[in-house]
Protein backbone atom coordinates (compact mmCIF):
# COMPACT_ATOMS: atom_id res chain seq x y z
CA UNK A 1 0.00 0.00 0.00
CA UNK A 2 1.49 3.13 -1.06
CA UNK A 3 1.30 5.79 2.17
CA UNK A 4 2.82 9.21 0.58
CA UNK A 5 2.87 9.71 -3.31
CA UNK A 6 4.95 12.63 -4.49
CA UNK A 7 3.74 13.84 -8.29
CA UNK A 8 5.61 15.69 -10.50
CA UNK A 9 6.25 18.36 -7.64
CA UNK A 10 8.30 21.12 -9.05
CA UNK A 11 9.32 24.04 -6.00
CA UNK A 12 10.57 27.86 -7.15
CA UNK A 13 11.56 30.16 -5.16
CA UNK A 14 11.87 33.11 -7.24
CA UNK A 15 13.28 32.20 -9.88
CA UNK A 16 15.27 29.64 -8.31
CA UNK A 17 14.08 25.80 -9.19
CA UNK A 18 14.63 24.22 -6.23
CA UNK A 19 12.54 21.13 -6.86
CA UNK A 20 12.44 19.77 -10.08
CA UNK A 21 9.48 17.28 -11.30
CA UNK A 22 10.65 14.75 -8.40
CA UNK A 23 8.52 11.94 -8.04
CA UNK A 24 8.23 9.60 -5.28
CA UNK A 25 6.23 6.91 -3.61
CA UNK A 26 6.66 5.36 -0.26
CA UNK A 27 5.22 2.02 0.96
CA UNK A 28 3.24 1.54 4.07
CA UNK A 29 5.77 0.59 6.89
CA UNK A 30 9.32 2.02 4.18
CA UNK A 31 11.90 3.33 5.79
CA UNK A 32 13.31 6.07 2.95
CA UNK A 33 16.64 8.40 3.83
CA UNK A 34 17.12 10.87 1.47
CA UNK A 35 20.58 12.11 1.27
CA UNK A 36 22.07 15.07 -0.35
CA UNK A 37 24.58 18.16 -0.13
CA UNK A 38 22.98 20.83 1.40
CA UNK A 39 21.45 23.15 -0.51
CA UNK A 40 20.15 20.17 -3.15
CA UNK A 41 16.57 20.59 -2.24
CA UNK A 42 16.48 17.75 0.44
CA UNK A 43 14.81 19.23 3.12
CA UNK A 44 12.68 21.23 0.88
CA UNK A 45 11.13 17.93 -0.85
CA UNK A 46 10.52 16.89 2.97
CA UNK A 47 8.85 20.31 3.96
CA UNK A 48 6.27 20.15 0.87
CA UNK A 49 5.05 16.75 1.64
CA UNK A 50 3.46 17.99 4.85
CA UNK A 51 3.03 21.46 3.43
CA UNK A 52 5.18 23.65 5.21
CA UNK A 53 6.56 25.04 1.94
CA UNK A 54 4.03 25.07 -0.77
CA UNK A 55 4.99 23.59 -4.31
CA UNK A 56 4.00 25.53 -7.46
CA UNK A 57 3.37 22.25 -9.69
CA UNK A 58 2.49 18.41 -8.59
CA UNK A 59 0.66 16.77 -6.19
CA UNK A 60 1.15 14.81 -2.80
CA UNK A 61 -0.65 12.38 -1.88
CA UNK A 62 -1.13 10.85 1.63
CA UNK A 63 -2.61 7.56 2.67
CA UNK A 64 -4.05 7.40 -1.28
CA UNK A 65 -5.71 10.68 -0.86
CA UNK A 66 -4.11 13.48 -3.04
CA UNK A 67 -4.53 16.67 -1.33
CA UNK A 68 -4.47 20.18 -3.33
CA UNK A 69 -1.71 22.53 -2.04
CA UNK A 70 -4.72 24.92 -2.11
CA UNK A 71 -6.51 23.30 0.04
CA UNK A 72 -7.85 24.96 2.67
CA UNK A 73 -7.76 21.95 5.12
CA UNK A 74 -3.90 21.75 4.92
CA UNK A 75 -4.14 21.19 8.69
CA UNK A 76 -6.12 18.19 8.88
CA UNK A 77 -3.49 16.33 6.75
CA UNK A 78 -0.83 17.90 9.20
CA UNK A 79 -2.30 15.34 11.67
CA UNK A 80 -1.65 12.42 9.57
CA UNK A 81 2.21 13.75 9.17
CA UNK A 82 4.60 13.52 12.02
CA UNK A 83 7.31 16.14 11.73
CA UNK A 84 10.56 16.18 13.64
CA UNK A 85 12.90 19.63 13.13
CA UNK A 86 16.23 19.99 13.33
CA UNK A 87 16.02 22.48 15.85
CA UNK A 88 13.59 20.27 17.78
CA UNK A 89 10.85 23.36 17.79
CA UNK A 90 9.68 22.36 21.50
CA UNK A 91 7.20 24.73 23.28
CA UNK A 92 9.56 26.62 25.67
CA UNK A 93 6.67 27.69 27.58
CA UNK A 94 5.08 24.64 28.23
CA UNK A 95 6.34 21.41 29.97
CA UNK A 96 7.82 18.28 28.25
CA UNK A 97 4.26 16.81 28.55
CA UNK A 98 2.63 19.52 28.00
CA UNK A 99 4.65 19.77 25.05
CA UNK A 100 2.94 16.02 23.86
CA UNK A 101 -0.58 16.75 24.83
CA UNK A 102 -1.05 20.14 23.06
CA UNK A 103 -1.74 19.03 19.99
CA UNK A 104 -4.19 16.24 21.71
CA UNK A 105 -6.11 18.19 23.76
CA UNK A 106 -6.20 21.29 20.99
CA UNK A 107 -6.27 19.55 17.69
CA UNK A 108 -8.02 16.46 18.80
CA UNK A 109 -10.20 17.46 21.40
CA UNK A 110 -9.03 14.90 24.02
CA UNK A 111 -9.88 15.64 27.47
CA UNK A 112 -6.58 16.33 29.81
CA UNK A 113 -6.61 12.76 31.49
CA UNK A 114 -6.82 10.73 28.32
CA UNK A 115 -4.23 12.96 26.45
CA UNK A 116 -1.78 12.81 29.66
CA UNK A 117 -2.52 9.10 29.39
CA UNK A 118 -1.63 8.94 25.67
CA UNK A 119 1.56 11.49 26.60
CA UNK A 120 2.69 9.19 29.15
CA UNK A 121 2.77 6.35 26.56
CA UNK A 122 4.63 8.02 24.02
CA UNK A 123 6.95 10.03 26.31
CA UNK A 124 8.34 5.87 27.83
CA UNK A 125 8.54 5.20 24.66
CA UNK A 126 11.19 7.93 24.31
CA UNK A 127 12.60 7.33 27.85
CA UNK A 128 11.45 10.65 28.45
CA UNK A 129 8.98 9.82 31.08
CA UNK A 130 10.89 11.06 34.27
CA UNK A 131 11.44 14.39 32.64
CA UNK A 132 7.41 14.86 31.75
CA UNK A 133 7.56 17.81 34.26
CA UNK A 134 10.06 19.90 33.48
CA UNK A 135 10.34 22.58 30.93
CA UNK A 136 12.47 22.27 27.92
CA UNK A 137 15.21 24.37 28.62
CA UNK A 138 16.36 22.05 31.27
CA UNK A 139 17.10 18.88 29.55
CA UNK A 140 19.59 18.62 27.12
CA UNK A 141 19.39 18.51 23.25
CA UNK A 142 19.37 14.65 22.12
CA UNK A 143 16.61 14.73 25.04
CA UNK A 144 14.32 17.70 23.12
CA UNK A 145 14.45 15.75 20.29
CA UNK A 146 13.14 12.49 21.54
CA UNK A 147 10.44 14.46 23.22
CA UNK A 148 9.86 16.37 19.68
CA UNK A 149 9.35 12.50 18.37
CA UNK A 150 7.13 11.84 21.39
CA UNK A 151 5.16 15.14 20.26
CA UNK A 152 4.59 13.66 17.10
CA UNK A 153 4.07 10.16 18.02
CA UNK A 154 1.08 11.29 19.66
CA UNK A 155 -1.29 12.39 16.35
CA UNK A 156 -0.56 8.42 15.84
CA UNK A 157 0.81 9.93 12.19
CA UNK A 158 0.30 7.52 9.36
CA UNK A 159 3.97 8.78 8.42
CA UNK A 160 6.77 10.31 9.86
CA UNK A 161 9.22 12.84 8.52
CA UNK A 162 12.53 13.54 9.99
CA UNK A 163 14.27 17.20 8.85
CA UNK A 164 18.38 16.55 9.99
CA UNK A 165 17.57 15.32 13.44
CA UNK A 166 20.69 14.81 14.49
CA UNK A 167 22.40 17.35 13.28
CA UNK A 168 22.23 20.19 15.50
CA UNK A 169 22.90 17.44 18.40
CA UNK A 170 26.35 17.40 20.17
CA UNK A 171 28.10 13.77 18.71
CA UNK A 172 27.19 12.05 22.18
CA UNK A 173 23.85 12.85 22.28
CA UNK A 174 23.26 11.47 18.41
CA UNK A 175 23.05 7.79 19.34
CA UNK A 176 20.00 7.89 21.57
CA UNK A 177 17.89 9.78 19.04
CA UNK A 178 18.87 7.28 16.15
CA UNK A 179 17.84 4.66 18.62
CA UNK A 180 14.57 6.03 19.36
CA UNK A 181 14.17 6.36 15.55
CA UNK A 182 15.57 2.36 15.01
CA UNK A 183 12.97 1.47 17.40
CA UNK A 184 9.84 3.73 15.38
CA UNK A 185 11.20 1.99 11.74
CA UNK A 186 10.86 -2.02 13.79
CA UNK A 187 7.78 -1.17 15.01
CA UNK A 188 6.66 -0.68 11.33
CA UNK A 189 6.34 3.01 11.32
CA UNK A 190 6.08 4.80 7.49
CA UNK A 191 9.28 7.21 7.73
CA UNK A 192 11.30 9.74 5.30
CA UNK A 193 14.71 10.93 6.67
CA UNK A 194 16.70 13.16 5.97
CA UNK A 195 19.94 12.31 7.26
CA UNK A 196 23.61 13.23 7.08
CA UNK A 197 23.94 9.62 9.73
CA UNK A 198 25.27 6.98 6.81
CA UNK A 199 25.23 4.60 9.46
CA UNK A 200 21.48 4.73 10.39
CA UNK A 201 20.99 4.95 6.73
CA UNK A 202 22.68 1.53 5.92
CA UNK A 203 21.61 -0.33 9.03
CA UNK A 204 17.64 1.50 8.65
CA UNK A 205 16.80 2.34 5.36
CA UNK A 206 14.63 -0.38 2.73
CA UNK A 207 15.67 2.61 0.07
CA UNK A 208 18.09 5.51 0.03
CA UNK A 209 17.50 8.41 -2.11
CA UNK A 210 20.23 10.87 -3.15
CA UNK A 211 19.04 14.66 -4.62
CA UNK A 212 21.31 16.99 -6.22
CA UNK A 213 20.50 20.09 -7.85
CA UNK A 214 16.35 19.80 -6.87
CA UNK A 215 16.74 15.98 -8.59
CA UNK A 216 16.14 12.69 -7.29
CA UNK A 217 19.44 11.51 -9.62
CA UNK A 218 19.66 7.83 -7.59
CA UNK A 219 17.43 5.51 -5.78
CA UNK A 220 18.11 2.31 -4.44
CA UNK A 221 19.02 -0.09 -1.44
CA UNK A 222 21.18 1.12 0.62
CA UNK A 223 23.97 -1.51 -0.77
CA UNK A 224 23.19 -0.43 -4.03
CA UNK A 225 23.14 3.08 -3.24
CA UNK A 226 26.49 3.02 -1.30
CA UNK A 227 28.62 0.38 -2.34
CA UNK A 228 28.32 0.39 -6.04
CA UNK A 229 26.59 3.85 -6.84
CA UNK A 230 25.88 4.33 -11.02
CA UNK A 231 25.43 8.32 -10.94
CA UNK A 232 29.12 10.34 -10.86
CA UNK A 233 28.12 13.24 -8.52
CA UNK A 234 26.61 10.24 -6.06
CA UNK A 235 30.09 9.19 -6.47
CA UNK A 236 31.59 12.18 -5.63
CA UNK A 237 29.49 13.30 -2.77
CA UNK A 238 29.55 9.39 -1.28
CA UNK A 239 33.69 9.97 -1.55
CA UNK A 240 33.59 13.37 0.43
CA UNK A 241 31.07 12.05 2.98
CA UNK A 242 32.36 8.03 3.72
CA UNK B 1 7.61 84.72 42.26
CA UNK B 2 10.66 86.45 43.36
CA UNK B 3 11.87 83.75 45.83
CA UNK B 4 11.37 80.13 45.82
CA UNK B 5 9.90 79.05 49.27
CA UNK B 6 9.76 75.36 49.85
CA UNK B 7 9.07 75.62 53.41
CA UNK B 8 4.86 75.76 52.12
CA UNK B 9 5.42 72.91 49.96
CA UNK B 10 4.45 70.41 52.81
CA UNK B 11 1.31 72.34 53.42
CA UNK B 12 0.27 71.77 50.05
CA UNK B 13 1.34 68.95 49.32
CA UNK B 14 -1.53 66.68 50.64
CA UNK B 15 -3.84 68.56 48.44
CA UNK B 16 -2.47 67.44 45.11
CA UNK B 17 -3.55 63.99 46.14
CA UNK B 18 -6.87 63.98 44.23
CA UNK B 19 -5.32 64.97 41.44
CA UNK B 20 -2.83 62.81 41.27
CA UNK B 21 -5.76 59.87 41.62
CA UNK B 22 -7.12 61.31 38.75
CA UNK B 23 -3.52 61.35 36.96
CA UNK B 24 -3.42 57.67 37.73
CA UNK B 25 -7.03 57.11 36.32
CA UNK B 26 -6.58 58.62 33.07
CA UNK B 27 -3.41 56.65 32.56
CA UNK B 28 -4.88 53.33 33.48
CA UNK B 29 -7.97 53.88 31.34
CA UNK B 30 -5.84 54.89 28.51
CA UNK B 31 -3.40 52.00 28.94
CA UNK B 32 -6.39 49.68 28.96
CA UNK B 33 -7.83 51.03 25.69
CA UNK B 34 -4.14 51.56 24.11
CA UNK B 35 -3.29 47.62 25.05
CA UNK B 36 -6.91 46.45 23.39
CA UNK B 37 -6.23 48.19 20.40
CA UNK B 38 -2.52 47.65 20.43
CA UNK B 39 -3.15 44.29 20.42
CA UNK B 40 -5.68 44.25 17.59
CA UNK B 41 -3.55 46.13 14.70
CA UNK B 42 -0.87 44.63 15.88
CA UNK B 43 -2.26 41.39 14.70
CA UNK B 44 -4.06 43.11 11.92
CA UNK B 45 -1.07 44.92 10.73
CA UNK B 46 0.89 41.33 10.35
CA UNK B 47 -2.31 40.03 8.39
CA UNK B 48 -1.06 38.37 4.89
CA UNK B 49 -4.81 40.33 3.80
CA UNK B 50 -4.79 43.59 2.21
CA UNK B 51 -7.52 45.22 3.49
CA UNK B 52 -6.55 44.10 6.79
CA UNK B 53 -2.83 45.46 7.13
CA UNK B 54 -2.99 48.56 4.82
CA UNK B 55 -5.97 49.96 7.73
CA UNK B 56 -3.70 49.33 10.45
CA UNK B 57 -0.67 50.69 9.12
CA UNK B 58 -2.24 53.72 8.12
CA UNK B 59 -3.49 54.34 11.91
CA UNK B 60 -0.11 53.74 13.08
CA UNK B 61 1.29 56.36 10.48
CA UNK B 62 -1.16 59.34 11.31
CA UNK B 63 -0.97 58.25 15.44
CA UNK B 64 2.97 58.31 15.65
CA UNK B 65 3.57 61.16 13.34
CA UNK B 66 1.23 63.91 14.52
CA UNK B 67 1.58 65.16 18.13
CA UNK B 68 -0.95 63.85 21.10
CA UNK B 69 -1.59 67.22 21.92
CA UNK B 70 -3.01 68.14 18.51
CA UNK B 71 -4.86 64.47 18.45
CA UNK B 72 -6.32 65.42 22.05
CA UNK B 73 -7.59 68.68 20.46
CA UNK B 74 -8.48 67.15 17.80
CA UNK B 75 -10.93 64.28 19.83
CA UNK B 76 -12.15 66.98 22.23
CA UNK B 77 -13.37 69.93 19.96
CA UNK B 78 -13.64 68.00 16.68
CA UNK B 79 -15.99 65.22 18.30
CA UNK B 80 -17.78 67.78 19.97
CA UNK B 81 -19.85 68.25 17.00
CA UNK B 82 -20.57 64.22 16.55
CA UNK B 83 -20.63 62.83 19.93
CA UNK B 84 -20.94 65.02 22.96
CA UNK B 85 -17.67 63.68 24.67
CA UNK B 86 -17.12 64.64 28.03
CA UNK B 87 -12.88 65.74 28.91
CA UNK B 88 -12.42 62.90 31.08
CA UNK B 89 -13.33 60.37 28.56
CA UNK B 90 -12.00 62.41 25.72
CA UNK B 91 -8.82 62.17 27.24
CA UNK B 92 -8.83 58.77 27.84
CA UNK B 93 -10.05 57.92 24.16
CA UNK B 94 -7.33 60.43 23.30
CA UNK B 95 -4.74 59.09 25.25
CA UNK B 96 -5.72 55.12 24.50
CA UNK B 97 -5.40 56.10 20.87
CA UNK B 98 -2.27 57.43 20.65
CA UNK B 99 -0.64 54.52 23.11
CA UNK B 100 -2.80 51.83 20.87
CA UNK B 101 -0.07 52.94 17.76
CA UNK B 102 3.23 51.64 19.62
CA UNK B 103 1.58 49.39 21.53
CA UNK B 104 0.95 47.85 18.21
CA UNK B 105 4.32 48.07 16.83
CA UNK B 106 5.63 46.67 20.48
CA UNK B 107 3.25 43.85 20.12
CA UNK B 108 4.59 43.39 16.70
CA UNK B 109 8.12 43.51 17.08
CA UNK B 110 7.70 40.66 20.04
CA UNK B 111 5.47 38.65 17.73
CA UNK B 112 7.80 38.77 15.01
CA UNK B 113 10.67 37.99 17.40
CA UNK B 114 9.22 34.48 18.21
CA UNK B 115 11.11 32.03 16.13
CA UNK B 116 9.59 30.30 12.77
CA UNK B 117 9.53 27.38 13.55
CA UNK B 118 6.96 27.25 16.20
CA UNK B 119 4.61 28.18 14.37
CA UNK B 120 5.53 25.58 11.74
CA UNK B 121 5.78 22.95 15.39
CA UNK B 122 2.54 24.11 15.71
CA UNK B 123 1.26 23.61 11.97
CA UNK B 124 2.93 20.08 12.16
CA UNK B 125 1.11 18.77 14.62
CA UNK B 126 -1.93 20.08 12.77
CA UNK B 127 -3.17 23.08 14.84
CA UNK B 128 -4.95 26.21 13.17
CA UNK B 129 -3.46 29.41 12.47
CA UNK B 130 -5.70 30.86 14.94
CA UNK B 131 -4.53 28.29 17.49
CA UNK B 132 -0.97 28.81 16.96
CA UNK B 133 -1.34 32.09 17.67
CA UNK B 134 -2.94 31.95 20.87
CA UNK B 135 -1.52 28.81 22.22
CA UNK B 136 2.13 29.29 20.78
CA UNK B 137 3.08 32.67 19.49
CA UNK B 138 1.25 35.02 21.70
CA UNK B 139 2.42 33.56 25.10
CA UNK B 140 5.92 33.75 24.09
CA UNK B 141 5.15 37.07 22.55
CA UNK B 142 3.77 38.41 25.07
CA UNK B 143 6.83 37.44 27.75
CA UNK B 144 9.20 39.75 25.17
CA UNK B 145 6.58 42.81 24.85
CA UNK B 146 7.24 43.36 29.13
CA UNK B 147 10.41 45.66 29.22
CA UNK B 148 8.94 47.58 25.91
CA UNK B 149 5.98 48.06 27.49
CA UNK B 150 7.41 48.93 30.63
CA UNK B 151 8.94 51.92 29.26
CA UNK B 152 5.54 53.07 27.03
CA UNK B 153 3.49 52.91 30.40
CA UNK B 154 5.61 55.49 31.77
CA UNK B 155 5.47 57.34 28.85
CA UNK B 156 2.02 57.24 29.26
CA UNK B 157 1.71 58.42 32.24
CA UNK B 158 3.58 61.11 31.82
CA UNK B 159 1.81 62.50 28.28
CA UNK B 160 -1.22 62.33 30.55
CA UNK B 161 -0.45 65.62 31.68
CA UNK B 162 -1.22 67.00 28.19
CA UNK B 163 -4.97 66.80 29.23
CA UNK B 164 -4.36 69.73 31.48
CA UNK B 165 -4.57 71.32 27.65
CA UNK B 166 -8.71 70.17 28.17
CA UNK B 167 -9.41 71.36 31.80
CA UNK B 168 -9.05 67.86 33.29
CA UNK B 169 -8.16 68.32 36.76
CA UNK B 170 -5.14 66.23 37.08
CA UNK B 171 -1.89 66.97 38.96
CA UNK B 172 -0.34 69.23 36.07
CA UNK B 173 -3.50 71.35 35.57
CA UNK B 174 -3.92 71.57 39.39
CA UNK B 175 -0.43 72.76 39.69
CA UNK B 176 -0.65 76.03 37.36
CA UNK B 177 -4.17 76.81 39.28
CA UNK B 178 -2.81 76.83 42.33
CA UNK B 179 0.49 78.30 41.45
CA UNK B 180 -1.60 81.26 39.93
CA UNK B 181 -3.91 81.37 42.87
CA UNK B 182 -0.94 81.67 45.29
CA UNK B 183 1.81 83.05 42.94
CA UNK B 184 3.76 79.94 44.16
CA UNK B 185 3.82 78.73 40.17
CA UNK B 186 7.61 77.00 40.98
CA UNK B 187 6.57 75.72 44.34
CA UNK B 188 3.41 74.04 42.89
CA UNK B 189 5.49 72.32 39.74
CA UNK B 190 7.74 71.18 42.67
CA UNK B 191 5.10 69.33 44.27
CA UNK B 192 3.65 67.64 41.22
CA UNK B 193 7.38 66.82 39.77
CA UNK B 194 7.08 64.82 43.36
CA UNK B 195 4.12 62.75 42.31
CA UNK B 196 5.35 62.25 38.96
CA UNK B 197 8.77 60.76 39.88
CA UNK B 198 6.80 59.14 42.44
CA UNK B 199 4.36 57.29 40.55
CA UNK B 200 7.24 56.72 37.63
CA UNK B 201 9.50 55.49 39.91
CA UNK B 202 6.72 52.87 40.91
CA UNK B 203 6.13 51.71 37.38
CA UNK B 204 10.00 51.10 36.94
CA UNK B 205 10.10 49.13 39.74
CA UNK B 206 7.22 46.78 38.78
CA UNK B 207 8.35 46.52 35.55
CA UNK B 208 11.72 45.55 36.95
CA UNK B 209 10.28 43.12 39.38
CA UNK B 210 8.13 41.40 36.72
CA UNK B 211 10.95 41.44 34.04
CA UNK B 212 13.48 39.40 36.75
CA UNK B 213 10.13 37.39 37.61
CA UNK B 214 10.19 36.25 33.33
CA UNK B 215 13.63 36.06 33.48
CA UNK B 216 13.74 33.26 36.00
CA UNK B 217 11.20 31.50 34.44
CA UNK B 218 12.89 32.26 30.91
CA UNK B 219 15.49 30.40 32.35
CA UNK B 220 13.48 27.41 32.24
CA UNK B 221 12.15 27.44 29.26
CA UNK B 222 14.14 28.79 26.25
CA UNK B 223 14.31 26.75 23.48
Amino acid sequence: MTMVKVKNLNKWYGKHHVLKDINLSVEAGEVVVIVGASGSGKSTLLRCINFLEKAQKGSIGIDSKEVSVKSKKLHLIRQEVGMVFQHFNLFPHKTIMGNVTEGLTQVKKMSTAEAVEIGKKMLDKVGMLEKADTYPSMISGGQKQRVAIARALAMNPKVMLFDEPTSALDPELVGDVLLVMKKLANDGMTMIVVTHEMGFAKEVADRVIYVDEGQIIEEGTPEEVFDNPKNERTKEFLSRIL
Amino acid sequence: MDTWDFSIIPKFFTSFAPYAWMTVQVTILGLLIGIVLGLAFSLLRLSKLKVLNYPAKAYIWIIRGTPLLLQLLLIYFGLVNIVKLDRLPAACVALGIHNGAYIAEIFRGSIQSVDRGQREAGMSIGMTQTKIMRRIILPQAFKRAVPPLGNQFIIALKDSSLASAISVPELLLHARQMGAANFKLMEMLTIAAIYYLFMTTILTLLSTLIERKLKVSDNKSTI
